[in-house]
């Protein structure tokens, strides 16, 4: 199956005079379509990774490609069109913008490109808004909403303009348990009807052993790479 | 664009009470800018209205003083195809003369008007307190200073005496005040047929007066240089309203320039607020940016959603600053007037000076706001993301 991301000996140092290596050469590809959760404790490097895999970030050494296209060479804002059509964030904090409506949240990426949003793309808005079960609460402001109603309009932002890849850093980490399952559930259901890539990163092992493959990040260095056996 | 103007519109409508303040601030400069200058502008006009809205502003007349001039009309149609600018013109005959009432003597300048060309100049017409222009041969109006000294009246017979000591005897048809005291009490005004003809100078004239359109006051030395350069003009001398009032120019200079600097001031007082509060709304907005960066904003959008505040902020402010300004124009033009009930000073209202004061409110709200959007644009989006 075609690789969507392939990260070739990627190290991150941080610092310039107090040198903090992050990321020791790890060589890392996902499979398109697939649904994977990267997991390790907090300081282990897995945001970092997490972060050059979206291109917010630009590793010291190695290579990030993505979708068959190296990013090493690309400018600021191509690398931005690259995220806005490629790649849907999901962060540990929903990241909404306060003065929008959930719905303009969820428009705002192909706000961002169009101007103004097709048509289609409103409906797809307003699909994804039952999807993540928030039809009644869409037009209110992001600010007035619940944590987990604001990570789900996150989840509905980062699939509007239909990226391939969706990375989700701990997704979860700040809502309860019933609330965590509903996520998860519906990322699973995304990634069914979408084949939508995802990779989660998260500290949970529970929600790790949901995903088909778990990576294991430790200081830095890949400790173990599983793959659930298709049955 | 259009993103980032909507962008840019939401966040000034999410903070309504600081933008409301910041308009507030822009409107404040803006109207102490336009009333300043209104004053200054309106105070400057009555000042130069006062001097010189009645009087000649260039003078021709031979170079040799004594001398006088007798193919005037020929000089009056060159003048007049010389320069569009200039819009009245006049012929002058005068002459020094002496009135001897008992033991007080007054000593008069005659002055020999054609009435036609002179009234669009002196306004002679509206200046009579009593009686008409001077009309027949033998008929001269006074100002009121000298009326007042001689106890004439109209109708009343006047004895004046000229070089040589010979004696003329006029009528006074009329008394003028041409709020100038000095002109009340030497001006005597005949036609000039009558002057010609009884001073002898039958076909002379002295000198030649003449305005020049309102806009043009200030470029008579300039025009009075190219009337020189006119053929038959070697002889002749051209005095301009400039050169006489040297102080009074060099007082509405220092006016000028000291409004400027107050205008200037403000406005740079205003820029540096705005560019200050928007670059704390960028670091209030800096996570907006980030996370709008994560979702592939570009640069020069994000730097946009700054412009478009400043821009927005400038034209509310300049409406609102215009709008106080009149206002306050308004209400010093009403509140404050003189005892007679005229205003203290009428303020000069042009719409091409608010259009221009808008204009730099407008303008300059968008180059305050040119920083922010530069650091908008620098904001690297893992900062916010790493942070939270």
């Amino acid at each position: 199956m075609d690789k969507i991301i392939q990260l070739d000996k990627v190290s991150k140092i941080y610092g310039t005079s107090v040198k903090t290596q992050v990321l020791f050469d790890i060589d890392l590809s996902f499979d398109a379509q697939s649904f994977n959760a990267i997991i390790g404790q907090s300081g282990s490097g897995k945001s970092t990774l997490m972060n050059i895999m979206g291109t917010l970030d630009r590793p010291t050494s190695g290579d990030v490609t993505i979708n068959g296209t190296r990013t090493d060479g690309m400018k600021t804002n191509e690398l931005a069109a690259l995220r806005n059509q490629t790649i849907g964030f999901i962060f540990q904090f929903h990241y909404l913008l306060p003065e929008f409506t959930a719905l303009e949240n969820v428009l705002m990426p192909a706000v961002i490109k169009y101007n103004k949003p097709s048509a289609e793309t409103v409906r797809r808005a307003h699909e994804l808004m039952e999807l993540v079960g928030l039809e009644k609460v869409k037009n209110n402001l992001s600010s007035k909403m619940s944590g987990g109603q604001q990570q789900r309009t996150a989840i509905a932002r980062a699939l509007i303009m239909n990226p391939q890849i969706i990375l989700a850093d701990e997704p979860t980490g700040n809502l309860d348990s019933d609330t965590t399952q509903t996520v998860y559930g519906m990322m699973r259901q995304i990634n069914d009807l979408y084949r939508t890539t995802f990779i989660i990163i998260t500290h949970d092992r529970k929600i790790a052993e949901m995903t088909d493959r778990i990576v294991e990040i430790k200081d830095g260095r890949i400790n173990l790479d599983v793959t659930r056996s298709t049955t | 664009m259009i993103a980032s103007f909507k962008i840019a519109v939401r966040f000034l409508k999410s903070s309504r009470g600081q933008t409301v303040m910041i308009a507030i601030g822009i409107a404040i400069g803006i109207a102490v800018q336009i009333f300043i200058g209104s004053l200054i502008q309106g105070l400057q006009k009555s000042l130069i209205d006062s001097t010189i809205g009645n009087a000649a502003h260039i003078t021709i007349q031979q170079e040799d003083n004594d001398q006088l001039m007798a193919d005037y009309e020929s000089v009056i149609d060159a003048v007049r195809a010389a320069d569009e600018r200039i819009t009245y013109i006049s012929p002058v005959l005068q002459q020094a003369a002496l009135i001897i009432d008992g033991d007080q003597t007054e000593s008069i300048l005659i002055r020999g008007f054609d009435y036609k060309r002179a009234n669009p100049i002196y306004a002679f017409d509206s200046r009579f307190v009593e009686g008409r222009l001077p009309a027949g041969a033998n008929e001269a109006a006074i100002g009121k200073e000298l009326q007042a000294e001689l106890s004439l009246s109209v109708g009343d017979p006047v004895d004046i005496t000229i070089t040589g000591g010979t004696k003329l005897t006029y009528t006074v048809s009329g008394v003028f005040d041409l709020k100038v005291q000095s002109l009340n009490k030497s001006w005597f005004l005949t036609t000039l047929e009558s002057a010609q003809d009884q001073l002898d100078k039958s076909g002379l004239i002295s000198t030649i007066e003449m305005q020049v359109d309102d806009d043009s006051v200030f470029q008579v030395d300039e025009l009075a240089v190219q009337l020189a350069e006119l053929p038959d003009f070697s002889e002749k001398k051209l005095i301009q309203w400039k050169e006489q009032n040297e102080q009074l120019l060099s007082g509405l200079n220092g006016q000028s320039i000291s409004s400027l600097m107050i205008q200037v001031f403000v406005i740079v007082s205003v820029v540096l607020a705005i560019a200050s509060i928007l670059a704390i709304s960028v670091l209030q907005k800096s996570k907006q940016i980030g996370i709008l960066k994560a979702m592939g904003i570009r640069n020069r959008q994000a730097s946009l959603i700054f412009l478009f505040q400043g821009l927005i902020l400038g034209i509310l402010g300049g409406f609102l600053g215009v709008a106080l300004g009149l206002g306050l124009a308004y209400a010093f033009t009403v509140f404050a007037r003189n005892p007679d009930g005229t205003p203290v000073v009428a303020l000069l209202i042009e719409p091409g000076f608010f259009a221009l004061s808008f204009l730099i409110a407008v303008v300059a709200s968008s180059l305050a706001s040119l920083i922010p959007a530069r650091r908008s644009s620098r904001l690297d989006p893992i900062e916010v993301i790493r942070n939270g």
